[in-house]
């Protein structure tokens, strides 16, 4: 009853903010899978400007980035949102992986302290999302306990959720495999590097944003 | 050597949220494979994470961890009536239903689901050896 009574009030607080169609729109995912990138796209798509910095090395983002008044177009369509770009979600953190890296010692074990705190703020920001684009990178296994535990998270308060199938232009990605994973979620596959397939991106976000 | 415990439900079904959420991460610092039979709510799996990361220290670099739901097996293969049948038994066991399997990831370099079976690879002892005498 009171999951039901939660269900309403979410929906009705949903509604609000359609009304207005200005919303905040969060990246999740796991680390590495291309948030800041895809970020970064959006932002020059539509503000002609940069979020964030990318990088190979897990973990760069260690902050939430918001990029407010984000305003987008398509088929007469506008859709207006706050964009928050937030850190990996992980389970472990070792600092040692970053000085495999290259990263020295004293900066590999800030930067593991900083990422611990940057997965906390990710996970305690989950209730503010109106929508989610959840960005896993579509060479890997979509199986991980992170990437269910994201989307089950997000069902369970009842947020609309996007899966932008990353990393397309690889030979090793495949978007069936996160089709299959996650069944009853929208999928769409995208380069957010090289801008590939972001129209069908952006309609999909219309449709997740209601 | 691996310590795997197995934690029937009755352990965690009267705890709060927190209560299962320190049980199972005392027994993972305690460098032992927890295998719970039944699974954590979801919001509960997210809490999991986030207090791991608030004690993640030069000891503890985290977990690894990985839940078997049963629904999604038979939404992979099952027929019509098994997921029929299968949906029941869950409603009716609720989170007993499934397996969950942590470790800290000093021992467990990671699990990897398929999602019929889970197959954990574990670090080996004698490169744990020569991380800790570093």
């Amino acid at each position: 009853m009171i999951k039901l009574l939660q269900k309403f009030l979410n929906k009705f607080v949903r509604n609000l903010f359609k009304k207005k169609k200005h919303i905040k729109l969060g990246l999740y995912g796991p680390p590495n899978g291309g948030k800041t990138t895809l970020a970064n796209r959006i932002c020059q798509d539509w503000l002609g400007e940069d979020m964030g910095t990318a990088s190979s090395i897990a973990h760069e983002t260690r902050e939430i980035q918001i990029k407010e008044q984000v305003n987008i177009k398509s088929k007469g369509k506008e859709l207006s949102f706050n964009l928050v770009d937030t850190p990996g979600i992980a389970t472990k953190i070792d600092y040692e992986e970053f000085i495999k890296q290259g990263i020295k010692e004293k900066e590999a074990k800030k930067r593991a302290k900083e990422a611990t705190k940057g997965v906390i703020d990710s996970i305690k920001w989950l209730d503010d999302m109106d929508a989610v684009i959840v960005v896993l990178d579509a060479t890997l296994d979509p199986y991980s306990q992170v990437n269910i535990t994201i989307i089950g998270n997000l069902a369970a308060r009842d947020i609309p959720v996007l899966i932008a199938a990353n990393k397309v232009d690889l030979k090793k990605a495949s978007i069936k495999k996160i089709e299959s994973a996650f069944p009853q979620y929208e999928v769409v596959g995208i380069s957010a590097k090289y801008g590939k397939n972001l129209d069908e991106f952006y309609e999909m976000l219309f449709k997740i944003s209601g | 050597m691996v310590t795997i415990q197995f934690l029937p439900y009755s352990e965690i079904d009267q705890l709060t949220s927190i209560g299962r959420i320190r049980k199972l991460l005392n027994l993972t610092k305690e460098n032992k494979i927890v295998v719970l039979q039944g699974r954590l709510k979801k919001e509960e799996e997210a809490e999991l994470i986030k207090t791991t990361m608030e004690e993640i220290n030069r000891e503890f670099k985290g977990i690894e961890l990985s839940v078997i739901y049963p629904e999604e097996y038979n939404n992979a293969t099952g027929s019509l009536f098994s997921k029929m049948r299968d949906g029941m038994v869950n409603s009716l066991l609720g989170d007993r239903a499934g397996i969950t399997v942590l470790g800290p990831a000093s021992i467990v370099k990671a699990i990897k689901k398929d999602p019929h079976k889970l197959n954990m690879l574990t670090i080996e002892a004698e490169s744990r050896k020569r991380k800790k005498k570093r």
